[in-house]
């Protein structure tokens, strides 16, 4: 039985799986150390304590988080080669030196000012511990800027040539900054903001709702909820500057998402339908005549690109199509909820209780929106691994199924027991926070305070 | 010298450094994680504290080793990983059970500290088994067979027993009063099964090759390297002494024993990186055979020659930072 399982099928689902479970932790982590340097300065400019108690929550989630990023980020190390050897037999000399200068620039950089970060507060001096927040914060956007570079070389590769059937590097500055990554690359750091922004909102809103009135909470529920409200058009607007380079650069990807199948003027905009790829229609459409010529070709009778010109070489349709309408509902709900929370702060303080409920439901909506979204850009540009130089199938490892599929097992039950660790946990740090910890009586012990903090400039 | 010969050769260099950084700088962090179940709850705190600030930075330098295989040796990363897939699979997950472990411990309420505490010693000690018996297999070349299988179950025990060691040296250093000396007891007890070990493969690589018989067991090469196995023993006796001096009352001398670990781990691996070059699949890849193509090669070597004295620059910064005997870890 098990060994009639497909290995390639297997090796994606497991690739899958890391990966995915992978990029919960950084797309968290890589905002939330900006955000922590904010609540530094606050703090250090205001005085004020309740910036240094939201920063002694949200440090101990980013530690929590950085740990979960760190130990699922060793696995993808050994699965390329392991479940992949196809891909660094052909393009090796391309994602090796990527890969390498990743872990070489931020890896070590992240991992080596951590230490100091989290446990050097009383041990060095202020401008130390602000250097290594600044730089463990700078490490995880370096990190993201290899990966994507690379993810996006992946979608459109430029800058190589074919020699033997091997790719060679020619422009690096081409691979670097090829077409989509300046695209991928803001749309996934805006991605990570909006993530830690529901994140601090959702988790400020339960401590709310338990009645939780210390100012800390306000402070973090109102930078989490106007953080998303700037950063949501930002994101809706990057969006649709990606959405119109893939068309350009991968017509088929776009089709699949829009579920179009041939390639015509006036197109609708679908909002519902079951894509049948048998039968090569879609079932049950709601649509918006001339939405989608509108919206990608920016008039009404604009050609939109259709599956049926690419048989047997586009993505699947359904996981496309459906995780691009997740993403894009979570998208326009974040926008709906961080306005109107946003009005209510400003009318009346903080949100009413109800919004606080929806902003708790939404503490993890980044999380989805976000994996909806690399399932779309993923799954979009299969069958090939590389865009037009190398095929799934053909880099796939001759590990036998039932090993694959055994070790899978392994995996999903740890990231399982692990998720709803991490979740429960943060909410337990969440109602935790609220008992008198450490509160600061001794300013000398807070090394940052006098980097120029006008309550001591005054008295002095 | 041409590109294609020396780049190659650098490569492995700079994996063989990784990997034994790796070593000894996890190896402390995962016998301190075999050694806690022997601790009270309060002494875990203390433990865990000496390791709190570091084992971050050490677990990167696996990533760095695997890495290094990856780009610069990909036939090789893809016939060794493949073949020990089963092995790898339990390391990873012993090793993101250890690492989560060390922050839910903490984090998590008081009821669930136990359980994160029996989570950290095992993913600990899985992780050091399955490392150890991955060595095994490598060491007989990845042959089959019984006695290949039965010398990994032995290289597991051993290397368990060697981190236990290396973290009970790192124990004595960073700790005070009572977990000090039970720290110098742990110490005592597993190196006889670091003796054991280093023995144990000294004797089964030469008989495992008939090439590695040759380099070891032929004149003049065998001058050359007694230094190695004198050392070694020189290093053992010295440390064991020292071990039976102390608990002292001056604490000064308290870094000797975990600088004699470094040391037996460093020669113990110059003993094996020369057993095997210049293959990095024994008796079947050579690293020239497995290289990448030099220009990929040397854009990533240029990297590393600029990076690397940075990164030692800091995690020696680190070090500095959190020197002394260990305190509580705190956050503000």
């Amino acid at each position: 039985m098990m060994s009639d399982l497909d290995p390639t099928l297997l090796a994606r689902i497991q690739f899958g799986a890391n990966i995915s479970f992978h990029i919960l932790f950084p797309t968290i982590s890589i905002a939330l150390s900006w955000v922590l340097i904010y609540f530094k300065i606050r703090y250090a400019r205001s005085g004020d304590e309740k910036w240094m108690e939201a920063y002694r929550l949200y440090v101990k989630v980013f530690a929590l988080t950085f740990a979960l990023g760190v130990v699922s980020g060793i696995t993808m190390s050994f699965q390329f080669g392991t479940n992949w050897p196809g891909y660094m037999e052909k393009v090796g000399n391309i994602a090796g030196p990527l890969l390498a200068y990743e872990i070489l620039t931020a890896f070590f950089l992240e991992a080596g000012f951590l230490g100091i970060m989290l446990f050097g507060f009383r041990r060095v001096p202020g401008w130390l511990h602000t250097l290594a927040t600044v730089l463990v914060a700078f490490g995880t956007a370096l990190s993201a800027f290899w990966i994507l570079a690379l993810n996006s070389w992946m979608q459109t590769p430029v800058g190589h040539e074919m020699r033997d059937g091997v790719a060679h590097a020619v422009d690096w500055w081409q691979i670097v900054f090829n077409p989509s990554m300046p695209y991928r690359l803001t749309h996934m750091v805006l991605a990570s903001g909006l993530t830690v922004a529901f994140l601090i909102a959702g988790l400020s809103a339960y401590q709310r709702l338990k009645g939780d009135e210390r100012p800390a909470v306000k402070a973090a529920l109102t930078t989490g909820v106007v953080l998303a409200a700037i950063l949501i058009p930002i994101q809706i607007f990057v969006g649709d500057q990606h959405g119109l380079n893939t068309l350009k650069h991968q017509p088929q990807k776009v089709a699949a998402m829009e579920a179009n199948w041939e390639t015509r003027p006036a197109v609708p905009l679908v909002l519902f339908a079951w894509p049948d790829e048998q039968a090569r229609d879609n079932h049950y459409e709601i649509a918006i005549p001339y939405g989608a010529s509108l919206i990608l070709g920016h008039s009404p009778n604009a050609v939109v690109p259709g599956l049926n010109d690419f048989r047997g070489n586009h993505p699947p349709v359904k996981p496309v199509f459906f995780a691009f309408r997740i993403m894009v509902g979570i998208g326009l709900l974040m926008l709906a909820v961080s306005w109107f929370a946003s009005f209510q702060i400003w009318r009346r303080g903080e949100p009413v209780p109800l919004v606080n409920r929806v902003l708790v439901a939404m503490t993890f909506a980044g999380w989805v929106a976000t994996l909806a979204g690399w399932y779309v850009t993923e799954i979009g540009r299969q069958p090939w691994l590389v865009s037009g130089v190398l095929r799934t199938a053909d880099a796939v490892s001759a590990v036998p199924a039932p090993m694959i599929a055994a070790t899978l097992a392994a995996y999903l039950a740890t990231y399982a027991f692990l998720l709803a660790a991490y979740v429960s946990v943060l909410f337990y740090l969440a109602r935790k926070a609220r008992i008198p910890g450490t509160t600061v009586k001794d300013k000398d012990q807070i090394p940052f305070v006098h980097e120029g903090l006008p309550a001591d400039a005054a008295k002095a | 010298m041409d590109q294609a010969v020396w780049l190659p050769v650098a490569f492995a260099v700079l994996m063989g450094v990784s990997i034994l950084l790796y070593v000894i700088l996890d190896g402390y962090d995962l016998g301190v994680g075999i050694l806690l179940p022997r601790a009270t709850p309060e002494e875990k705190d203390r433990m865990i504290a000496s390791i709190g600030p570091f084992w971050d930075a050490n677990e990167t330098w696996l990533v760095m080793a695997v890495g290094l295989l990856l780009v610069g040796f990909p036939t090789a990363h893809g016939v060794i990983l493949s073949t020990l897939y089963g092995p790898v699979a339990f390391l990873l997950i012993a090793l993101i059970v250890r690492g989560v472990a060390f922050e839910f411990r903490a984090k998590a309420g008081a009821p669930f500290k136990p359980w994160w505490d029996r989570a950290f010693f095992a993913g600990s000690l899985v992780a050091a088994l399955s490392q150890g018996y991955m060595l095994g297999l490598y060491i007989n070349g990845f042959a089959g067979g019984l006695t290949a299988h039965a010398f990994a179950v032995l290289t597991a025990l051993c290397l368990a027993a060697a981190y236990a060691f290396i973290g009970a040296c790192w124990l004595v250093m960073k700790t005070e009063k009572d977990l000090h000396v039970k720290a110098v007891r742990w110490a005592r007890l597993t190196l006889g099964a670091v003796v054991l070990g280093m023995a144990a493969v000294s004797i089964a690589t030469p008989l495992a090759s008939q090439r590695i018989f040759a380099k070891w067991f032929s004149f003049p090469e065998i001058i050359a390297l007694a230094p190695i196995p004198l050392m070694s023993g020189a290093i053992i006796v010295g440390v064991w002494m020292m071990l039976q001096r102390m608990p002292r009352a001056d604490h000064s001398l308290d870094f000797v024993p975990f600088v004699g670990a470094v040391l037996l781990n460093v020669l113990g691996f110059t003993g094996l990186a020369y057993s095997f070059y210049p293959y990095v699949v024994p008796d079947r890849l050579t690293i020239w055979q497995a290289a990448s193509a030099p220009e990929s090669l040397m854009i990533i070597f240029a990297g590393a020659c600029f990076v690397l004295p940075v990164i030692i620059a800091y995690s020696v910064l680190a070090y500095w930072v959190f020197r002394g005997k260990a305190t509580e870890l705190r956050y503000d």
